[in-house]
């Protein structure tokens, strides 16, 4: 498939970036056509997305619309580009996402130019990261989305955006930099950074009789393991490496919320499930001693930190006033169980890698198609609320909830949106969330039993900070301090919501039209 | 496929059962309920809501109004009717039970296989298809009136049309997946209105505490679910529970964990399932959300008491019942521990709840507590294995809980009738005589039409109010022969005694307990109706007392009609064939009720002999709590101002019964405020801000002072030794001195350099444990 005579994918990678650059020639004079081109040319390359979504065939077992071309020989780096399942459903969410932000910032008012075509460029970079599979321009992509996000935040964010700003780029960095190393550590030891072929070579890399470099080579890859790990675990993020996120997310002007909250999380995740996974099977069930009492391994540490992100994130959030901070620290709670998923599936894959079979297939299957649909409702559910908790305080100008109270006198239909989300965001039955995360705790169930039921105590209070954001906002009387106000959401952002509150309840009631696209790729991969 | 072939098969009109409230829900909420801005003081923003001076609010239009409650009621009828169908599919069917109707779809792709969605009609849910639609449109009929100036009624009767429609898709559901999600969305409808009247701080709060204590079940029942398809690879209720390698299998594998105590698989999904329903449906430690669910409209406390709700946590324990048994078996005394689980929190909540409800002069809370007593009855008869009288309870409860919920919101809302008009009253009185404003004001602001100990002689203003009322609450205290509770509750009481006389421990406090309880339940049913109904008026408003004439006063009092009926009739379902005289009447070949359900089960259960000693003990608690009700309210009944003869009776112990045990403060102390100040304090301000925040800041800072004296060492260098020295550095340190425009800037390089270091460290140390390990 080819656009305009690139194929489909660099077309997708590459459109974004020359929108961007669209937009930024645009006169600045007009703000309503900066506005209405940035979202058109959105629209049409989340258009494309979708048309590439469906045109996946899930049944072919391939990467498909590949496309390899040499670009960096010299290192063994080329642009090479192609989707399997996974990504071809994280393309979809970020080619849904992006026109959607983008109506949203129709309210910015300073250097419209500026701000859509960082938007768009951000678009770039993700996208990049998903269809790339060359490990050197996956790196590349996932430095690249960095930047647009730390000026959307630094230029157009809350009271403390630079500190903010700052921190979620040095946090990035600094994994980043053990990630560098690690990328450059397997691509030069392999002489390829084809990702297909590290994930056969680099697992089987024995070094010269078990040393490389003079170092054990179980050590080299441990190290090479940690420099992604962390890396992913902060952009994820997973407790302890979150600070940055509540943050960034707060200062953060709303489409920078809903598109950090909404896609670039993910590009954690999805770092973990294409390379950490493939890349280190040995690694992650390689014995651990914790202080020579606990025996565990990478995938029981990984699983441990995710139940504490369910569980602390749940508290952190109810114990926030900010409303913006609330939805920010929910999505620790969130991702908590992408990552306990992911932890099920490495242990698994690595199980089977190194024991040529394990018990936990079909858990494993379960675990893995729950943490990437989770992804992928995160996605919806997270960027709908922050739209919500944006909307509200682009009309206050303030996020403390305790400000708020009985907006649902004034903003029914505002009342009825935000209550619809929430209990997206809480996981009720029916509704998309709930399908993932029964998926994540059915996997997960039998490998880490306690870890499950001690990460119900999350589940427990995200029902609580839910519940706590609806009443600060909607519940009590009227809080006539606001009489004045047109608190009802505009019809602007019901048109951008809308897309997301279907996407909800579609996938909550036959969460079919996605999950096999998943599961196909999944079920190979963990060969059930 | 079209819509005649689906409505001809028996096996696929059970989908389309839901379909009608769910779909009334969708039209409502983005169609008919459409709002004109009226000034908050208008009278149309009257009632449960503040005013807001000066402000306009949305008010629902009236044609809204018509459209909504028009498209609910289709919805509901609907429903019913497609019931109906199905119910008389099902008594048309032979070997009802092992033949079901049923019909499954491919839902959810997992691996190589797929979980199927699916419905399934059985004789238990026939009998659930016949009482669930009955009470429902008798809730949205009364509602019509009930709401009739709600200027948020559009949005109610879409909220009951879903919570209708999740109650049936949960009875029609084949799997406990899709059980779970009409479990769960009914959770929610309760939520949103119970907290209807959103800007009362009451109702939010007893909306929020519903939902989380319930979720507080839900979360462990979410693993109980989860737990059974990892063992069973199936949710599906006929594969699960009519097959008996599979719960052989079950029984017989050791649980995951807590195994090494002799726990069973079985028995440990059991105990999280069965503790899904101590949530739903109220039990003690639970119990404490329900009898705060009265603040939302009355329509919604018959919705959430008797048709959906709490009847749903009772109903998915009876539809898994087969799995709790497994392993054991009641009637030869070997008790599981999910049974002995249910048989001893459904025996203490039976007797534990009705002591509260003794002391309360809510007229609401009194029925809120008495059915958390009813479920206790429930629960304790299928812990001794009595499935069949628990399901006849069951349904039996449903009816004379739903007329009573009705029948005291007709109260209150005659009460209220009466405050508007004595208020109007003392109106005149401040223009033709210029004073009792304050007397009047004072009145207004203290009176609750709600406390009973306002009421008396309301039988002379609201007669059919009182004789259904009346009914209903014989039937609840199991007025004998006559009254459908009888019935039910004499069937538990004949199981209990057969164990007993087994010599069971489990049958014996069972039977004990829910006899003290029935004793109870009579009693405070007589306090509760000669409070409210007998002697003369305690109080102006109660003089007034009356629903007043047409549309509102008619679709209050037709359901009450109509269900006090059913109170009464329901009973003769289930009559034991031997019961003398009325057996031969009722029951000539066999017990209706136990020979239809019966055969839901893979093993149907026996019917036991009839004995006398339970019958004359029904008769006994009945009639002596009643009697004891009679003499201590209805012969003397209470005059204004005089005390409640109990307070002076229980002493001490009434305080503590009116308090419900300080229940409520113990768990603010335990559970509410510990987390509210650990989310707080510790995980927010203390580990993320302090710890790993701080670190990150002192590590900062440390460098901030590395970097400081690097540039010190830098200007130096270049003062010093002049062009000479590398550019690098001077850039470098160029660098570093723009980053020291700010506090925070500083910490921007620091930081990098600290999670370098940081992840060093991190993989140095792992590389070496890996070294270590391999």
């Amino acid at each position: 498939m080819t656009i305009l005579g690139i194929d489909v994918l660099s077309f997708l990678v590459i459109a974004p970036a020359l929108s961007a650059l669209i937009v930024l020639l645009l006169p600045s004079g007009s703000k309503a056509i900066v506005r209405w081109a940035a979202l058109g040319l959105a629209v049409f390359i989340g258009a494309v997305a979708v048309v590439v979504f469906f045109g996946y065939d899930r049944t072919n077992p391939d990467y498909q619309f590949v496309v390899q071309v040499p670009w960096f020989e010299l290192l063994g780096a080329s642009w090479h580009v192609g989707i399997d399942g996974i990504s071809a459903t994280m393309v979809l969410l970020t080619g849904i996402l992006t026109p959607l932000a983008i109506l949203i910032s129709f309210e910015i008012e300073e250097r419209v130019n500026m701000h859509m075509a960082l938007l768009l460029f951000f678009e770039t970079g993700l996208l990049g990261v998903f269809v790339s599979m060359d490990l050197m321009i996956f790196f590349l992509f996932y430095e690249l989305s960095l930047v647009p996000m730390y000026f959307i935040i630094d230029q157009w964010g809350g009271p403390n955006r630079k500190y903010a700003a700052t921190k979620f780029m040095i946090y990035s960095i600094g994994g980043s930099l053990g990630m560098l190393l690690a990328t450059q550590l397997v691509g030069w030891t392999a002489g390829t950074f084809n990702i297909q072929d590290l994930s056969q070579t680099w697992p089987a890399f024995q070094g010269a009789e078990g040393v490389f470099l003079g170092i054990d080579i179980n050590t080299v890859k441990a190290l090479a393991f940690v420099g992604f790990f962390v890396a992913f675990c902060i952009k994820v993020p997973v407790w302890p490496f979150h600070t940055w996120l509540p943050d960034a997310h707060g200062e953060a002007p709303t489409a920078g919320s809903m598109l950090l909250a909404g896609v670039m999380l993910k590009l954690g995740a999805y770092g973990f499930l294409r390379l950490v996974i493939p890349l280190f099977p040995d690694v992650w069930v390689a014995q651990v001693d914790i202080l020579g009492v606990i025996q565990t391994n990478w995938a029981g540490i990984f699983a441990f930190l995710a139940m504490l992100g369910i569980v602390f994130g749940a508290f952190a959030a109810f114990g926030q006033t900010d409303i913006k901070r609330l939805v920010a620290y929910s999505s620790v709670n969130h991702m908590g169980f992408v990552a306990i998923g992911i932890a099920v599936a490495a242990l698994a894959y690595g199980q089977a890698y190194v024991n040529g079979g394990t018990e936990y297939t079909q858990d494993a299957i379960f675990a893995m198609n729950g943490a990437v649909l989770q992804m992928f409702n995160h996605g919806l559910s997270s960027a709908a609320m922050f739209l919500l908790a944006g909307g509200i305080y682009h009309k206050t100008h303030t996020r403390d909830m305790t400000q708020y109270g009985g907006f649902w006198v004034k903003a029914p239909i505002y009342g009825a949106i935000f209550i619809f989300t929430s209990m997206a965001s809480l996981g009720l039955p029916g509704l998309n969330g709930f399908v993932s995360e029964f998926l994540v705790v059915r996997g997960t169930w039998p490998v880490f039993t306690w870890l499950t039921v001690i990460s119900m105590l999350g589940l427990l209070f995200t029902g609580g900070y839910i519940l706590k954001g609806i009443r600060a906002v909607l519940h009590g009387p009227f809080n006539m301090k606001w009489r004045g106000y047109n608190l009802e959401i505009e019809l602007r952002e019901v048109v951008a919501i809308a897309p997301l509150l279907v996407l909800m309840l579609v996938t909550g009631v036959v969460p079919n039209w996605i999950l096999p696209v998943i599961n196909d790729t999944v079920t190979r991969l963990l060969g059930g | 496929m079209n819509l005649n072939d689906i409505l001809s098969n028996p096996d696929l009109l059970p989908w389309l059962i839901p379909v009608g409230p769910l779909l009334a829900f969708f039209i409502i909420m983005l169609a008919t309920n459409r709002a004109k801005m009226v000034p908050a003081t208008s009278h149309e923003y009257g009632g449960h809501h503040p005013d807001y001076d000066g402000m306009k609010v949305p008010v629902v239009t009236l044609q809204s109004r018509i459209l909504s409650v028009t498209v609910g009621m289709l919805g509901t009828l609907t429903a019913w009717v497609l019931s109906l169908i199905t119910v008389s599919n099902a008594f048309g069917a032979q070997h009802f039970g092992e033949e079901v109707f049923g019909d499954r779809l491919n839902w959810l792709a997992t691996g190589v296989g797929e979980f199927t969605m699916g419905v399934l009609v059985d004789p238990f849910t026939t009998v659930m298809l016949i009482m669930v639609p009955i009470a429902v449109t008798m809730i949205f009929i009364y509602s019509i009136g009930y709401m009739a100036h709600d200027p948020r009624q559009s949005r109610f009767f879409a909220l009951i049309s879903l919570f209708a429609g999740a109650m049936l898709t949960l009875v029609v559901a084949d799997n406990l997946l899709l059980m779970f999600v009409g479990w769960e969305i009914m959770g929610l409808c309760s939520y949103l209105l119970i907290g209807f009247w959103f800007e009362k701080e009451s109702a939010y709060k007893a909306a929020i505490k519903a939902f989380t204590t319930t979720r507080v079940a839900d979360v462990i029942m979410l693993l109980g679910i989860a737990y059974l398809y990892a063992s069973a690879g199936t949710l599906s209720f006929r594969d699960i529970l009519y097959n008996e390698a599979m719960l052989e299998h079950l029984a017989s594998t050791p649980a995951i964990i807590l195994g090494g105590w002799g726990l069973s698989a079985a028995g440990l999904i059991g105990v999280f399932l069965i503790i899904g329903t101590i949530g739903k449906s109220a039990q003690f430690p639970l119990h404490v959300w329900l009898p705060d669910a009265m603040e939302g409209p009355t329509p919604v406390s018959a919705m959430i008491h008797a048709a959906a709700m709490v009847s749903a946590g009772v109903y998915a324990i009876i539809r898994m019942y087969p799995l709790f048994e497994a392993g054991g078996n009641p009637h030869a005394g070997e008790f599981t521990t999910p049974l002995m689980l249910m048989a001893i929190v459904g025996g203490f909540t039976a007797l534990f709840s009705a002591t509260i409800a003794v002391a309360q002069n809510d007229v609401k809370r009194v029925l809120a507590y008495s059915t958390i007593s009813q479920l206790g009855f429930m629960m304790a008869a299928l812990g001794i294995g009595a499935y069949i009288a628990a399901a006849f309870h069951l349904i039996t409860h449903a009816f004379f809980k739903a007329l009573l919920f009705m029948a005291s919101g007709s109260v209150i809302h005659g009460m209220e009738h009466g405050e508007h008009h004595v208020h109007e009253h003392h109106a005149h009185d401040e223009h033709d005589e210029a004073h009792g404003h304050d007397d009047h004001h004072d009145h207004g602001h203290h009176f609750d039409p709600q406390d009973m100990m306002n009421m008396g002689g309301l039988r002379k203003t609201m007669p059919v109010t009182f004789w259904t009322f009346l009914l209903g609450g014989l039937s609840l205290s199991g007025f004998p022969l006559l009254t459908a509770g009888f019935w039910s509750k004499d069937e538990i009481l004949a199981d209990a005694w057969l164990g007993l006389t087994h010599g069971f421990g489990a049958p014996a406090f069972v039977f004990i307990m829910l006899c003290l309880a029935a004793f109870l339940t009579a009693f405070y049913t007589m306090r509760q109706l000669g409070l409210t109904f007998m002697g003369e008026p305690r109080t102006e408003e109660a003089a007034h007392a009356n629903l007043g004439q047409g549309i509102v006063s008619f679709t209050m009092t037709l359901p009450l009609i109509i269900l006090a009926f059913l109170a009464v009739v329901a009973g003769f379902a289930g009559v034991h064939p031997d019961f003398p005289l009325f057996g031969a009447i009722f029951s000539p070949e066999h017990n209706w009720f136990h020979h239809f359900v019966g055969p839901t089960l893979l093993h149907e259960p026996a019917s036991i002999d009839f004995s006398i000693v339970p019958v004359l003990f029904s008769f006994g608690v009945a009639l002596g709590g009643l009697g004891l009700g009679y003499w201590m309210y209805w012969r003397k009944p209470l005059e204004a101002g005089q005390p409640d003869p109990l307070v002076s009776i229980l002493g001490t112990v009434h305080p503590v019964l009116k308090n419900k045990y300080y229940l409520d403060e113990l768990y603010a102390t335990l559970f509410i405020q510990p987390s509210q100040w650990f989310a707080r304090v510790v995980v927010s301000d203390f580990m993320d801000h302090g710890i790993i925040d701080g670190v990150l800041h002192l590590i900062a800072r440390v460098f901030t002072w590395i970097g400081d004296l690097i540039k010190n060492l830098n200007i130096w260098l270049i003062d010093g030794v002049g062009d000479g020295i590398p550019e690098l550095i001077a850039i470098f340190g160029t660098w570093f001195r723009r980053i020291q425009t700010g506090r925070i800037q500083q910490y921007m390089l620091l930081v990098v350099i600290a999670m370098i270091v940081i992840a060093l460290i991190f993989a140095v140390s792992s590389g070496f444990l890996v070294q270590a390990a391999g």
